[in-house]
């Protein structure tokens, strides 16, 4: 898989862009964080992957291919777990296979599968809400990995968790992405978190939002919790927070 | 005459909160002025118990003085009957049958114009909600048509249909068709956006996100919403029968009227009450299970 983006702009009311003239290209397998101050169009950067939005100009291309709305092969999790919350569990992580038509022999299989794989076989029958916040992240994760998607989407998945149990996501959202290569993109206000998953970082500027540094991380890929104590992984750290603090310092300035 | 617009009352947002008869009544010790007290009105937590006491005291109050005024002799009984004359009255219409197959006339209209007032305003609420041209061309109109009071349009539908069941029917049906369409479509529209987004991405078409997601998420919403117009339902048939009939719990009303049998009207009056109090009771019961999980 394949994702470009050609010269994407958008905009949501006339000659006040969000995006503008934004270039990029993700190679397969790769896990790219976006980051930016807020304002900078990082979720219009996704919604727009998504097939959510329209570009105002430019396109969107998945191997070769125009996005022109949205579909299971580009998954979605959002900040707040947007579950069916009369569904249980395991329900949810079928949705969209049920939508692809699959046997149910087949799609509880799947679903099952992926529920050890993200370690809630054993609440397979209970309803979201019952779950914590992390678990229903989890969830999310699981239904959007279900239909098999050539790029996962992330958008703030982990803001509204706790620290530790944010840590715990982490973990295992790096674990998932190493076990079974998928193509990430995710959206985090969290430079840290940022730094911590990412292969590549992007910072996006402010009004319009452009790409104002494609940066790649260069720390080991077997990454613990600890390498955020190293030297390497603070110095990339501070980088990106010294470049994103002055967008948003410009952005204020503006408005 | 009634209070032909019932559902009037009832806020046009999501109706959840919507006050039935069972619900606890809010603050038993409002009591003014006093900032300490202010505080302690926000955690007026009231005891199972102490609960049980204030509704059964709800109850027991008003039919005390109700008995102490009709033994007291200052009023006659004639005008107002004694709880007792009240029970006699309505245990000789049961056991002369009467009161049931007025009951059943009553109910039987109720059941079908309820039904038919739902299978119209579901569906079009439904789409109202769902769908931004639907609800510009539906809704001036609705809301125009649900300020006319139902009741006024009773001359109208006699001299269309008759004084038969059909204009009966016809003016449960408009009672609550407009309200109920109204809401459905606001529970419709509450369905989170996020929600909606997040299902076109795992591949479900309109169709089945109509059906599969928006349709179960609204749906306690809409029992809540039916509850509240079945209130209305339950006035307007009576007012229905009031008018011209020859059978249901409103004719019968009007019947003792002109025997001046207050006792009977008491006693038909107090049934009515118990109906759409079990109404609502079998209504609840619903919501509880099909929004287990919004619990």
């Amino acid at each position: 898989m394949t994702l470009r983006l050609e010269s994407v702009g958008k905009e949501f009311a006339p000659g006040r862009p969000v995006l503008a003239d934004l270039d990029l290209t993700v190679a397969p397998g790769e896990f790219v964080c976006v980051v930016g101050a807020s304002g900078s169009g990082k979720s219009t950067l996704l919604s727009l992957i998504a097939g959510l939005t329209r570009p105002t100009s430019g396109r969107v291309l998945l191997d070769g291919e125009e996005v022109t709305g949205p579909g299971p092969e580009r998954g979605l999790v959002f900040q707040t777990a947007s579950l069916y919350p009369w569904r249980s569990v395991a329900r949810n992580v079928a949705f969209g296979l049920e939508s692809l038509g699959l046997p149910r022999a087949l799609r509880e299989e799947r679903v099952g599968r992926l529920l050890a794989e993200v370690g809630l076989s054993h609440l397979a029958g209970a309803l979201p809400g019952r779950l914590s916040g992390g678990q229903q992240q989890r969830v999310a994760i699981a239904r959007a990995l279900a239909c098999s998607p050539r790029v996962l989407l992330l958008d703030e998945p982990f803001g509204a968790l706790d620290v530790q149990t944010k840590e715990d996501m982490q973990l295992f959202v790096r674990q998932m992405w190493q076990e079974e290569p998928t193509t990430v993109i995710m959206v985090t206000h969290d430079v840290e978190e940022a730094v911590f998953l990412g292969r590549r970082v992007l910072v996006l500027s402010c009004d319009p939002g452009r790409i104002a540094r494609d940066l790649t991380v260069g720390l080991p890929a077997e990454r613990p919790l600890t390498v955020k104590r190293s030297p390497a992984f603070l110095a990339l750290r501070a980088e990106v927070e010294d470049l994103v603090r002055a967008e948003h310092r410009a952005h204020q300035a503006r408005v | 005459m009634t209070r032909a617009s019932a559902p009037a009352g009832a806020p046009m947002s999501r109706p959840a909160g919507a006050a039935g008869p069972l619900e606890p009544s809010l603050a038993p010790g409002a009591v003014p002025g006093g900032r300490g007290r202010r505080v302690r009105l926000l955690s007026s937590a009231v005891s199972p118990r102490a609960a049980w006491v204030l509704r059964a005291l709800s109850v027991l109050l008003p039919l005390a003085a109700w008995q102490a005024v009709s033994m007291s002799g200052l009023t006659d009984p004639t005008f107002l009957p004694s709880p007792a004359a009240v029970l006699a009255a309505g245990r000789e219409m049961a056991v002369r049958g009467e009161l049931w197959s007025d009951l059943a006339a009553s109910l039987g209209r109720v059941g079908l114009g309820f039904a038919l007032a739902v299978l119209i305003s579901v569906p079009l609420g439904f789409a109202m909600g769902a769908l931004p041209w639907a609800q510009a061309l539906a809704e001036p109109l609705i809301g125009l048509l649900r300020y006319l009071p139902a009741s006024a349009f009773i001359p109208l539908l006699i001299i269309w249909l008759g004084i038969g069941e059909a204009s009966k029917v016809a003016l449960l049906v408009l009672g609550v068709v407009f309200f109920n369409t109204l809401m459905t479509a606001d529970v419709v529209r509450q369905v989170p956006r996020r929600l909606l987004e997040v299902s076109a991405t795992l591949g479900a078409r309109r169709l089945r996100v109509a059906f599969r997601v928006v349709f179960p998420y609204a749906l306690p919403g809409v029992i809540d919403a039916m509850r509240v117009n079945a209130a209305a339902a339950w006035n307007f048939v009576v007012v229905a029968e009031l008018i011209a009939a020859t059978s249901g719990l409103g004719y019968r009303v009007i019947r003792a009227q002109r025997f001046l049998q207050t006792d009977r009207i008491f006693a038909i009056l107090v049934v009515i009450g118990l109906i759409g109090l079990a109404i609502d009771v079998l209504l609840r019961l619903l919501r509880a299970r099909v929004g287990r999980w919004a619990a």
